[in-house]
């Protein structure tokens, strides 16, 4: 149990509510966790200095307004999230798995229902969310044959901000608690009430830190999008990616603002003891599970909007065929932006809504998946006539296909009302949604990083280990979560720490063994990474198109220089790149000129730091610190509005050295 | 294309034949072969919308293995278009078919989800047997707290904590509130679940057809007790069930506001505990968030909100529950503030006025 | 399209076609990126407006709009953001006439405008919470200070940015990113206006007359 009472401590004036006692330290598994992290800190700085990279790291990293860095750092920020997301995942599935009876487990419920709300928080925020962001800002630009984002700053301090974000979860882990809400938190269990503790406020304002960043990022790549594309790429010449990524990110400024909106509204109550969720005073905790839904349907189509854009892209490549159905792929994506805001009351029909209402989102809900399987069947018939090269990406594409379809399924079923009564919250719906979220966000995620990952680093990915990682997984997923499908349908619901029924042990373990299956294919996936580093001159690209790929992205060196492109592409048709070697495009190796370019600043990461100084202060009732670092925050924003000196040029030799080298590089290749 | 999607015919009757031998081996499984006739026919939707969405869902996964085979790029005798990428027909069979599926699943949707609104009263006891007219449904009102149901039969004047039973084939009416927490009254066997919260409440009609001891919970996730907030279900023939009455009479105490205020304090792994006696309108005082005697009830709350509220009078009409937890002992951190009931003279005349 | 970078006469493609030689410039993006952002925080008051429409008559037994409202006090707050929308609009004009003085006596103007607005709202609030009527009281009271509060909010940052962009445009006259900024700022002034007119609409008049 929890050692302090938040519900009646005193508030000290410096440090707030924060005591000593606030450090788990009658928790083994935390202590432990925090030790190793200790040392892994320890020698990450000392190596850092031992090998005086704090400069380097500084000046062309954390400083970085690179879109190409930012998506790097994006995608590292999403993967070491998602080390913890998945400890979490393997720490539900052990706890399920021997909890039975006497057995009460390793986890009582206050640590169980800490760990099952930080798993669906980390990764939906803070693993799907950046390794998407980190893949279209990368990308992006890219393909539209762009040297940046439209606004490089804001790019940077969004990601600093979504990393302020992370940090504020880790740091839960460690100094008093994270909530036990589950990951959307309900009120009134969220209320102030109920739960007195800092954990539901560690939730909010590492949410609404990292929303303001998601927000921005939004708001940056939609104006890229829209105004930088290259002279001749029309909307309709665009990649599909980069459709898609218009698309999300449309849906991102559109429903982020609601997030940010209903938790500012459940800090009012939690902090003054406002009356909007709770109802003695008038108000209503479903006006909470509204409004938050209309921001959580969207959100399951923004990770999985670019995801489809990853497979059109690797499907076409690895087909070496042209995307069947360009134009019915772009509008099914521009149906799904659309519908994704009509259907928000299907996650919950069970709070007693008529019929008819009931109905309408139902029938809403499944109409979503004409525009989804028009999708896959234009995959389908990508291959259909191909040739198709079984590459990594390639695999798992198909893995995707014949995994998310079961999901589409299962989500059918449950956006019929009749059924959802007796399915909703239970294991099957749990079943349901890993199945479309790893099944397609996770599959395209590798898909996506297996593709891009020789375009980002100058050499491909280790074959064998790839196909290794994408075994255990594919077993690993179906091996955790069938049972998963099955427990549903002998009506076991979600969240439980403890079970009484001893016959449905067996499923529970075999979905433990599925959870070390995908343990195993997460191993090789970082072994994968270390393989490839250490063999980099045998993988390396020197072409910059290793897949004989189709976008823009594969006409520029691997890893591409600071300004992308010597030369602006002008694009005449879809598939540009193709387009141009199939036109007998040759690359221009004179006439360079300077390239103008934005500067890196460390305005990004100062706003971003204070902000998660405020964050935690406002968590711990630090009223002092709060106020102050509030007042610091705006003084550093207006401090930079007076920076003015915001570019420069890369000069004219360095472009024609970089571009003379790849002259050189091209042709010891052929 | 159309060749393809005849050649794969035989795999597709082995694969069907291999779902129906799963859902088959699931007779066990409680969702696909409940005991109440409500759970039965949204069981009954749930398979055919699974057969519905199969007719896209095989060929597009048949046909996925057989193109990623066939088309592979060391097969060089099959055909290869690099450049075709549309065709008319073709995108009106991908959009149409699924069209076509959505719009059998949708007008089944529309029926199902009207005929088996769980806030309906029931029309049949089971396939081919309608609620006789004279039988009137047993009313049952069920209260959400942290973290054990209680159970109040007004008809029977009897209440229980974690147990409740019903007799076989009478059609029975949950109302269903809560005390703080959103919870979920679900017994898979006998019908899909309905959410129970504080200050509302919510209606599940359902009737058990076979007898048996089922099992109960919430189905929404309410803290730290959730797990444990279990009870048992009976379906009991009518001769049983009068026993299982007459066995509450004799063997409980009383419910009274004070023992409800007690019983209302969370608590975990509740054992069973039967009242013979219930105060009459103990659940319209849960509902309406006014069994403590200083406090305002929600109905009357709205009655006088839709007439423009009381006005800067009963701006500090307000009370605490701090005496009230005093005199039953009970845990102070729990101490809230609402609005008060209208004892001020000056304040009823105010009320009343304005309710009148 | 222009010609040079479509097919030449005979539809085959040279390599030239494929690349600009000199180098591109882009549109800017920024009014349209902050434009969004606007939009989003549209949203935001959406979202409030909501809460208002669902909790806005749930008085729980106390005070209402009727009771609490002065309208009198807040049309001439009204009339304060008002005028000056309108005195930001002269900023405007003065400043596509280059003249920098005439700018930045118009934004004063307009600041102290919204500063004399912040001052009553405060003084509303103050009242209010004064009476017992606080944000606690009842969740119309809640809904009726998100609101309202939110609004106050962005008034003050508007009169923040108020402030630091007359001192850049001081320190570095009407340059190309000033102008910029100052297009920025009316946008979301206007914005705020908007939003205002909602406000008064919507919560203070439909909720002391109707």
């Amino acid at each position: 149990m929890s050692a302090t009472n938040y519900a009646t401590i005193e508030n000290h004036p410096i440090l707030g509510r924060l005591t000593l006692e606030a450090i788990p330290l009658h928790e083994p598994i935390l202590i432990f966790t925090f030790i190793g992290v200790i040392l892994g800190g320890i020698a990450l700085v000392g190596a850092l200095t031992y090998f005086k990279l704090w400069g380097p790291l500084w000046r062309n990293w954390i400083t970085s307004i690179d879109h190409k860095k930012i998506g790097i750092m994006y995608m590292i920020l999403g993967l070491i999230m998602f080390l913890r997301g998945f400890a979490d995942a393997l720490m539900m599935r052990g706890q399920q798995a021997i909890a039975f009876g006497d057995n009460m487990g390793y986890l009582p419920p206050h640590h169980y229902d800490q760990v099952f709300t930080a798993h669906g928080v980390i990764m939906i925020f803070f693993f799907a969310m950046p390794i998407v962001t980190g893949l279209m800002n990368y990308i992006v630009p890219l393909q539209i044959g762009a040297r940046d984002v439209s606004f490089p700053f804001l790019n940077n301090f969004s990601f600093w901000m979504t990393a302020s974000g992370a940090a504020l979860i880790m740091v839960s882990l460690f100094i008093g608690e994270f909530a036990k809400t589950g990951w959307l938190a309900y009120p009134p269990l969220s209320g102030i009430m109920q739960s007195p503790d800092p954990g539901v406020d560690y939730y909010i304002w590492a949410l609404q830190i990292a929303g303001v960043g998601t927000l921005l990022s939004g708001v940056n790549l939609i104006v890229t999008i829209v105004k930088m594309r290259a002279p001749g790429m029309t909307l309709m010449r665009m990649p599909i990616f980069t459709w898609t990524a218009l698309c999300t990110n449309i849906l991102i400024v559109a429903a982020f603002p609601i997030l940010t909106a209903v938790l500012a509204m459940l800090s009012l109550d939690r902090y003054l003891g406002t009356a909007f969720f709770t109802s003695d005073l008038g108000g209503s905790a479903m006006l909470y599970v509204n409004l938050i839904w209309i921001w959580g349907h969207p959100e399951v189509y923004i990770l999985v909007l670019p995801v489809f854009g990853i497979f059109s892209e690797v499907v076409a490549t690895f087909c070496r065929k042209r995307l069947f159905g360009y134009s019915s792929m772009v509008y099914a994506t521009a149906v799904i932006t659309i519908l994704s805001y009509i259907v928000w009351l299907h996650h919950f029909f069970t709070m007693g809504a008529g019929a008819s209402v009931n109905s309408f989102f139902g029938i809403s809900t499944m109409i979503i998946s004409i525009p989804t399987g028009a999708k896959l069947f234009n995959w389908l018939f990508t291959m259909y006539h191909g040739r198709i090269r079984f590459e990594l990406p390639m695999v798992w594409t198909v893995g995707f296909m014949v995994t998310f379809v079961i999901g589409g399924m299962t989500g059918v079923m449950l956006a019929v009302p009749a059924p959802d009564f007796l399915l909703h919250n239970s294991l099957f719906l749990i079943a349901h949604f890993h199945n479309v979220i790893i099944g397609g966000v996770v599959f395209g995620a590798f898909a996506a990083i297996n593709y891009w990952f020789p375009k980002a680093f100058g050499f491909k990915l280790d074959y064998k280990w790839g196909m290794a990682s994408f075994w255990f997984w594919f077993v690993g997923f179906w091996t955790a979560f069938t049972p998963l499908y099955v427990l549903g349908f002998m009506g076991v619901t979600r969240r439980m720490s403890h079970f009484d029924d001893p016959s449905l042990q067996i499923w529970f373990q075999i979905a433990a063994v599925g959870g070390l299956l995908v343990a195993a294919g997460i191993a090789c996936f970082f072994i994968q990474i270390a393989v490839s580093f250490l063999k980099r001159k045998e993988l390396a690209d020197v072409t910059g198109d290793p897949w004989d790929g189709r976008t823009l992205e594969w006409s520029t060196l691997s890893p591409p220089p600071d300004y992308n492109f010597a030369f602006t592409p002008v694009v005449h048709d879809t598939d540009a790149w193709h387009d141009m070697k199939k036109n007998g495009y040759q690359r221009p190796t004179t006439g360079f000129l300077a390239v103008h370019m934005p500067k890196n600043t460390g305005a990004g990461f100062i706003l971003a730091a204070i902000s998660a100084l405020v964050g935690f202060a406002l968590i711990w009732h630090m009223w002092a610190l709060a106020i102050i670092g509030f007042v610091g925050l705006i003084a550093a924003a207006i401090i930079h509005t007076f920076n003015y000196d915001r570019d420069y040029h890369i000069p004219a030799e360095e472009v024609v050295a970089t571009e003379n080298e790849r002259t050189r590089l091209l042709a010891s290749h052929v | 294309m159309f060749n393809l999607l005849a050649m794969p015919r035989l795999k597709q009757s082995i694969f069907l034949g291999l779902i129906s031998a799963f859902l088959l081996s699931g007779c066990n499984w409680v969702l696909i072969s409940p005991s109440g006739d409500i759970a039965k026919q949204q069981s009954d939707i749930m398979l055919i919308s699974v057969w519905l969405m199969l007719i896209v869902i095989v060929p597009v996964i048949v046909l996925t293995l057989l193109f990623a085979w066939k088309y592979r790029a060391s097969n060089t005798e099959a055909t290869y278009r690099p450049e075709w990428h549309h065709s008319t027909i073709l995108e009106l069979v991908i959009w149409s078919v699924p069209l076509i599926i959505i719009i059998a699943l949708g007008a089944i949707t529309w029926v199902s989800t009207h005929k088996l609104d769980p806030y309906r009263p029931l029309e049949r006891i089971s396939e081919g047997r309608d609620v006789p007219m004279d039988v009137k449904p047993l009313v049952v009102e069920a209260v959400a707290m942290d973290w054990k149901w209680l159970f109040i039969y007004p008809e029977q004047g009897i209440a229980l904590v974690n147990e409740v039973a019903a007799p076989v084939d009478r059609p029975i009416e949950f109302r269903i509130t809560s005390t703080t927490m959103m919870n979920s009254l679900f017994i898979p066997a006998l019908a899909g679940q309905i959410y129970a919260m504080p200050a509302m409440q919510t209606k599940l009609n359902a009737v058990i057809n076979k007898e048996g001891d089922y099992e109960g919970f919430s189905g929404n996730y309410s803290g730290a007790g959730f797990s444990h907030m279990r009870f048992r279900f009976h379906g009991l023939s009518d001769a049983q069930f009068a026993e299982w009455v007459e066995k509450n009479r004799k063997e409980g105490g009383e419910l009274t506001r004070e023992a409800y205020l007690k019983l209302e304090q969370p608590s975990e792994r509740e054992p069973v505990q039967r009242f013979a006696k219930v105060d009459a309108n103990l659940f319209e005082a849960v509902l309406n968030r006014c069994v403590e005697s200083n406090r305002m009830c929600v109905k009357d709350m709205v009655a006088i909100d839709r007439k423009g509220g009381m006005g800067e009078t009963g701006t500090h009409n307000l009370a605490s529950n701090a005496t009230i937890g005093r005199k039953l002992g009970l845990d102070l951190s729990s101490q809230k503030t609402y609005v008060g009931t209208l004892c001020a003279p000056e304040i009823q005349a105010e009320a009343k006025s304005k309710v009148l | 399209m222009s010609n040079t970078h479509t097919a030449n006469a005979a539809g085959i493609r040279t390599s030239e076609s494929f690349y600009l030689k000199e180098e591109h410039h882009p549109a800017n993006g920024t009014m349209l990126g902050f434009w969004l952002y606007l939009m989003s925080d549209c949203l935001l008051f959406a979202m409030l407006f909501a809460a208002y429409g669902v909790l806005g008559r749930n008085y729980a037994a106390g005070p209402s709009g009727a009771d609490l409202f002065d309208l009198k006090l807040v049309a001439i707050n009204t009339a304060f953001l008002l005028l000056s929308s309108i005195t930001y609009g002269f900023a405007m004009l003065a400043m596509y006439k280059k003249q920098l003085g005439k700018t930045l006596f118009w934004l004063g103007i307009t600041g102290i405008f919204g500063l004399a607005f912040l001052a009553l709202e405060i003084y509303e609030f103050y009242h209010l919470i004064h009476e017992g009527a606080g944000p606690q009281r009842s969740a119309f009271l809640t809904s009726f200070f998100a609101l309202v509060g939110t609004h106050g909010l962005h008034v003050s940052f508007g009169i923040i940015w108020l402030v630091t962009l007359m001192f850049q445009l001081k320190k570095h006259g009407l340059t190309y990113e000033n102008k910029r900024r100052v297009n920025c700022l009316s946008l979301f002034w206007h914005f705020l206006d908007v939003v205002w007119i909602g406000v008064f609409t919507f919560v203070y008049l439909m909720g002391t007359l109707v």
